[in-house]
């Protein structure tokens, strides 16, 4: 019998919904619009910031020799042109007119003497950046050269670390030495520690000499184990801070991932919620829920009633925006049974605190405003991160987070789409101790009062 | 024969008591006129009879196999169903063997068959109360209870609605409705019931309290009445 009174009212106000023709139409393009939304934002690379360029290297000095090593500036121009977007220009005024007038947010002046100022290998090469005052702009370029410029510095330095190990080994080994056109023969520490070792054998042991060429030796042979070592040193000055990375506490889901655990979880939250309230706030305003409730309907299904509709049309809601996003960002659909529980559950807690909210209020602009306002200041505690506040603080926003639906199923969602942790039974778990408390309220909230 | 008794109804609201002790019975195919001041309890009185408010004391017999129609003073329809519609959703609730049969019944007795596909939001304010009236309707009860039924109408609709309310009184219906129209009550009803803060004053025929105070007109007997009795 309550199935069928169950049924009854469920296709009654799916027949009220659809026609609702903005509110069915919102239900309809909102996934649309959102998925496409999250998942060309994902998908696609951002914009790259557009920098006016100007080389002034002239061609035939863009390589630079360094002993054996040679150094190529273009190699360096084009990882660099993988952060900005270059727009090439002929002269320094150009370059500051562009940056003036918009054309470009900055400038990037590659300087005649950078070559110079990097074969010489004792001073700093510089290069040039004109910006237009826009902070943002600014900071978005400074961010983007300046990595990049990290990344280039790290390879310069293991190239001049080559370099300076070649020299270390022709110092030790011998060998020949090219320079400025000519070839320069060098004996070597070690060969040098060993012709001096024979002479002083064919002197007398009461020569002066003898005593001055042991000194000699002995320095290359001190010289010849020092300098050894002194390569791994400059090697380490090269790179002098490596990062090993370590996850703890299980697998941590990438920013991405977890951006669309989080749209889907607000959509899921505010369909849920507003149609859950404002369907029961709906029967108050029309008058029929006195009509119900005189033995039609018992308060609990007419409660299950709306938190069902509510989960139902949300979950689906949610759904086809996750399928959505899955069209454009790798999702794994594997997973989708998963995906499908931990929506209809989280959707089912939202519904049930919908309710209670719909149970108090007395119309349906006061159930959307009271869902709102509850809503909001939800998400924003459930995503405060750990180290923005202080360690009571965070306690506290623990606690409260805990105490709605929004993180638990906001977690649920995560642990179904990108399996992080907590895991899907635990917040399962979370969300339906929660159904209950807020079904309670709900009921409490429905009782007749006075006419 | 009796459809419905009422003994000691009491309703309280925290320490406010809106209806104290109030008894009475009602016959088939009688109408009760239940009158009073604003806030007399006379809505609580109803709701109470209709199933709608758990009284705080007393006792209420109702007829157990068709049960009792209720029209809240407010049209309590879904505006956005067809009046079809909103006549099929109740016969179901209401159990209704054959719902067909009923909404057309209530149909053709309301004079809506043409407007049935009409969402209730679009008709009249007078349509839409007899909408109303048809949902309280549809299961064909022994006892109808009334909430106001006149007050959003003009005096033709309202003429109509009369019209309709005692062709089911013809047919063993009882009708209790409360009003604050004493024309109303003195043109349609067997009996009156008057409440005042609650309580009980009078319950007899308009004639009754016409007599009692000596005045032929029954709405200045009624205000003579309340004033003898403090309100």
């Amino acid at each position: 019998m309550a199935i069928s009174t169950l049924r009854a009212l469920l296709a009654k106000d799916l027949r009220i919904l659809a026609r609702s023709p903005a509110l069915a139409g919102l239900l309809i393009v909102y996934p649309i619009a959102i998925a496409l939304l999250i998942g060309l934002a994902l998908s696609s690379s951002p914009a790259l910031p557009r920098v006016a360029f100007l080389n002034e290297i002239p061609p035939d000095q863009a390589v630079i020799r360094l002993g054996s090593e040679s150094i190529d500036t273009t190699r360096y121009e084009r990882e660099l042109f993988q952060a900005i977007q270059p727009v090439p220009v002929s002269s320094l005024a150009q370059a500051k007119a562009d940056v003036r007038n918009g054309t470009t947010i900055a400038a990037l002046i590659i300087p005649p003497q950078l070559p110079d100022e990097l074969a010489s290998a004792s001073e700093t090469a510089y290069v040039d950046v004109i910006y237009n005052g826009n902070a943002v702009n600014q900071s978005l370029v400074e961010n983007a050269i300046e990595s990049k410029l990290a990344e280039a510095n790290a390879k310069l330095a293991a190239q001049l670390s080559r370099v300076a190990d070649s020299y270390i080994d022709l110092l030790l080994r011998g060998g020949n030495l090219d320079f400025l056109g000519s070839s320069y023969k060098i004996l070597g520490l070690d060969k040098a520690s060993t012709l001096l070792a024979a002479i002083a054998a064919h002197l007398p042991s009461s020569s002066p000499v003898r005593a001055q060429i042991e000194q000699v030796d002995q320095f290359a042979r001190i010289a010849v184990q020092h300098l050894g070592s002194s390569k791994q040193v400059i090697g380490a000055v090269a790179a002098p801070i490596g990062v090993n990375q370590e996850v703890l506490s299980g697998r941590r889901t990438p920013l991405n991932d977890y951006a669309v655990a989080v749209a889907v979880a607000v959509s899921l939250m505010f369909v849920c919620i507003l149609l859950a309230s404002g369907m029961l706030a709906l029967e108050r305003e029309e008058g029929t829920l006195a009509r119900l409730r005189r033995g039609l309907v018992s308060a609990e299904l007419l409660l299950a009633e709306k938190a069902i509709l509510a989960a139902l049309v949300g979950a689906g809601v949610a759904f086809a925006m996750l399928a959505g996003i899955g069209v454009l960002v790798p999702l794994g659909w594997g997973r989708a049974v998963l995906w499908l529980v931990a929506i209809v559950a989280g959707g089912a807690c939202f519904a049930t605190l919908g309710v209670a909210m719909g149970a108090l209020v007395r119309d349906v602009r006061a159930a959307s405003l009271l869902a709102l306002f509850v809503s909001l200041p939800l998400v924003f505690l459930a995503l405060v991160p750990s180290a923005a506040v202080s360690g009571g603080l965070f306690d506290v926003i623990r606690v409260v987070s805990a105490l709605f639906p929004f993180k638990p199923a906001l977690e649920a969602i995560d642990a179904a789409v990108n399996q992080s942790q907590p895991g899907l039974l635990e917040s399962l778990g979370h969300l339906a101790a929660l159904i209950a408390g807020f079904g309670v309220i709900a009921r409490l909230a429905l009782r007749p009062t006075s006419s | 024969m009796t459809q419905l008794e009422a003994k000691g109804l009491t309703k309280q609201f925290g320490a406010r008591v809106a209806v104290h002790d109030v008894s009475f019975t009602l016959a088939a195919g009688e109408v009760l006129a239940i009158i009073g001041p604003n806030g007399a309890g006379k809505t609580t009185l109803l709701s109470m009879l209709a199933g709608g408010l758990q009284p705080s004391a007393g006792e209420l017999r109702a007829p157990s196999e068709r049960g009792i129609g209720w029209v809240p003073q407010q049209t309590a329809v879904y505006s956005k169903l067809s009046v079809a519609e909103n006549l099929r959703l109740f016969a179901r609730l209401e159990r209704v063997a054959d719902l067909d049969a009923a909404v057309a019944r209530m149909l053709t007795q309301t004079g809506l068959a043409e407007r049935s596909g009409d969402p209730v939001g679009r008709l009249s304010g007078g349509n839409r109360q007899r909408v109303n009236i048809a949902i309280g309707l549809i299961g064909d009860p022994a006892v109808l209870l009334l909430d106001e039924p006149g007050s959003s109408l003009d005096p033709r609709q309202r003429a109509r609605l009369w019209e309709f309310i005692n062709a089911r009184v013809k047919a063993g219906t009882s009708v209790a409705f409360t009003t604050h129209d004493i024309a109303e009550a003195e043109r349609y009803a067997n009996r009156l019931l008057v409440l005042a803060d609650g309580e009980m004053l009078f319950a007899g025929p308009p004639a009754g309290l016409r007599s009692a105070e000596h005045d032929d007109d029954l709405e200045r007997a009624f205000v003579a009445f309340l004033a003898e009795h403090g309100h």
